[in-house]
């Protein structure tokens, strides 16, 4: 293995690259998730704001701005402050790694899923620091479940991640996808448990629901960020839909086979192929972004025993099933 | 009954921890400010105005035609205001939707000082505008009209007002904000989704 220098220019670029990304992505899905909850409630949604409502988010984006912020007299001021930036930061530095395309792709890395996984686990600290410093008991509450939730579905996931490094034998998310050309990992059997145990583990990660127990409206007020107003709330709901873009494109790479069709490897050169990979690879991954505001709009949230009993008692063991199996498979068949 | 004794309704007895309220520092309008911000102050006004969050809490039968406002049929939605959102901290708008009695005056009081500037105030039917039903000589232990508790912006009438005038009272707070009714009606209703004419509704 060499060791290159990475090229700075090209990473300082790319990453304000991709920080507008996120930001357009988080208006537009947030706009797409009022349309979507309010056509599956039979209502119109925003119309009147914009052609379709799409200045909505934008304009909820300023309003968020020129509003004012509020820190609690009897907060951790430091961390208080803190807590939107770690969470929304670690998505952004995690799409990095993400290979949108065969070369749209700012920085592949020996270890990608790895780098990615490492920092999506940051989200659950700025969770934590956010419940900790405002000194508001329903925060703290929203926070503990948070963390009891996220090391609970920690464990599936990665359990179904590793699954599909076993099966093509790389950490690197670009050989992952090379290694699944046509034939993606979700056709095989394992693939397709692994898949779907994945898919719900990485909802609970979300904090969506019906498992968005840290901000149950219910019964926490707003949970974690119930201290938060204007754009410190922003920040978390930017961090919530990057963290949505993050999950559906690890999905699509391990187990949707990257920018590849079912059946067929594109592996052609030049701009206008490399442009039809990238849009096949953001119409996986918004699908699955697609079906993850389906399921919210229409399962009612689980209770928080029923979300531990989900996860302890049947994600585990069918994932650890389901690697143990794909294990004998590749040592009996190979592969 | 000795209802001379009891007859006036006491406002701030018994929440003496409540300080006294005064307009917040909220709301400037245009004239205020100095002219180079005027655009700046004009645009964030229009946003205001059409970014304007409630409040999740419902005090009585009052709440019920504030729920149904952001339902299918008229849909408050539209305007961009159906984000209910349950922390003070994150919301424009408070709707007092029912009754406010002593015992819930502290708390009400409580959770308007929690709301970040600029904040609105509706008082939506009788009993908040004014006390309603329980505006008699018995009365012991109802407001008698939210104004007396915060700085009231839109008064909407009924027992219980329809979810239309909810959605009116809002377009009246827009009005307020911003000078102009409904700032960015989109192109005449041209784009808006086509619906069934509802059946069986004089």
């Amino acid at each position: 293995m060499q060791i290159e220098s990475p090229n700075i220019l090209l990473i300082v670029v790319a990453a304000v690259v991709m920080v507008l990304y996120v930001f357009t992505n988080s208006a537009v899905l947030v706009w797409v998730e009022r349309k979507v909850s309010a056509h599956i409630q039979r209502r119109p949604g925003p119309f009147e704001v914009g052609p379709f409502g799409l200045l909505q988010t934008a304009i909820d984006g300023l309003k968020l701005m020129a509003k004012q912020l509020i820190i609690p007299g009897k907060a951790d001021k430091r961390l208080f402050m803190l807590a939107p930036v770690l969470s929304f930061v670690p998505p952004i530095a995690a799409l990095l790694t993400v290979p949108f395309g065969k070369v749209v792709q700012v920085q592949n890395l020996d270890i990608g899923i790895l780098f990615i996984l490492s920092l999506a686990a940051l989200n659950v600290l700025a969770i934590l620091i956010a419940g900790w410093a405002s000194a508001n008991k329903y925060s703290l509450f929203g926070a503990v479940r948070s963390v009891a939730q996220n090391i609970a579905y920690e464990i599936p996931l990665l359990l179904s991640l590793l699954t599909a490094v076993l099966w093509m034998g790389t950490l690197n998310l670009g050989e992952l996808v090379d290694a699944q050309g046509g034939f993606w990992f979700v056709f095989t059997p394992f693939g397709f448990v692994a898949f779907l145990i994945y898919f719900v583990t990485g909802m609970a990660e979300t904090n969506r629901a019906p498992f968005d127990l840290p901000e149950a409206e219910s019964e926490l007020t707003a949970g974690f960020h119930t201290e938060y107003s204007g754009m410190g709330f922003g920040l978390f709901f930017l961090g919530e839909y990057t963290n949505m873009i993050l999950v559906s494109a690890i999905a699509t790479s391990l187990f949707l086979g990257g920018y590849n069709l079912p059946f067929v490897t594109l592996n052609g050169e030049g701009v206008l192929w490399e442009l039809i990979r990238v849009l096949i690879f953001l119409a996986k991954a918004y699908f699955l972004i697609f079906v993850m505001i389906w399921m919210r709009w229409t399962f009612p949230r689980v209770r928080f025993d029923q979300l531990l009993n989900l996860c302890w008692k049947v994600l585990i063991p069918f994932s650890l099933v389901n690697l143990a199996a794909a294990a004998i498979w590749i040592k009996a068949v190979g592969g | 009954m000795d209802t001379k004794k009891i007859a006036k309704p006491i406002l701030m007895d018994g929440c003496d921890s409540c300080p006294s309220i005064e307009p917040g520092p909220g709301y400037q309008t245009t004239a205020e400010v100095p002219p180079m911000l005027g655009a700046v102050q004009m645009l964030v006004d229009f946003c205001r105005a059409n970014s304007i969050w409630p409040m999740t809490f419902g005090l009585a039968c009052c709440a019920l035609e504030m729920m149904a406002a952001g339902m299918a049929r008229v849909d408050i939605s539209r305007f961009g205001s159906e984000v209910f959102r349950p922390s003070p901290r994150q919301c424009d708008l408070m709707i007092f939707a029912g009754t406010v009695n002593k015992k819930m005056a502290p708390v009400v009081m409580r959770l308007y000082e929690q709301m970040p500037s600029p904040k609105w105030v509706i008082a939506m039917g009788n009993c908040a505008i004014s006390g309603g039903p329980f505006c008699i000589e018995e009365n012991y232990n109802v407001i008698e009209g939210v104004d007396r508790l915060v700085p009231v912006d839109i008064y909407i009438p009924g027992c219980p007002p329809r979810p239309e005038a909810v959605i009116e009272g809002v377009l009246k707070l827009q009005e307020l904000i911003t000078g102009k009714r409904n700032p960015l009606p989109q192109l005449g209703g041209a784009l808006a989704p086509k619906r069934e004419k509802p059946t069986g509704i004089s």
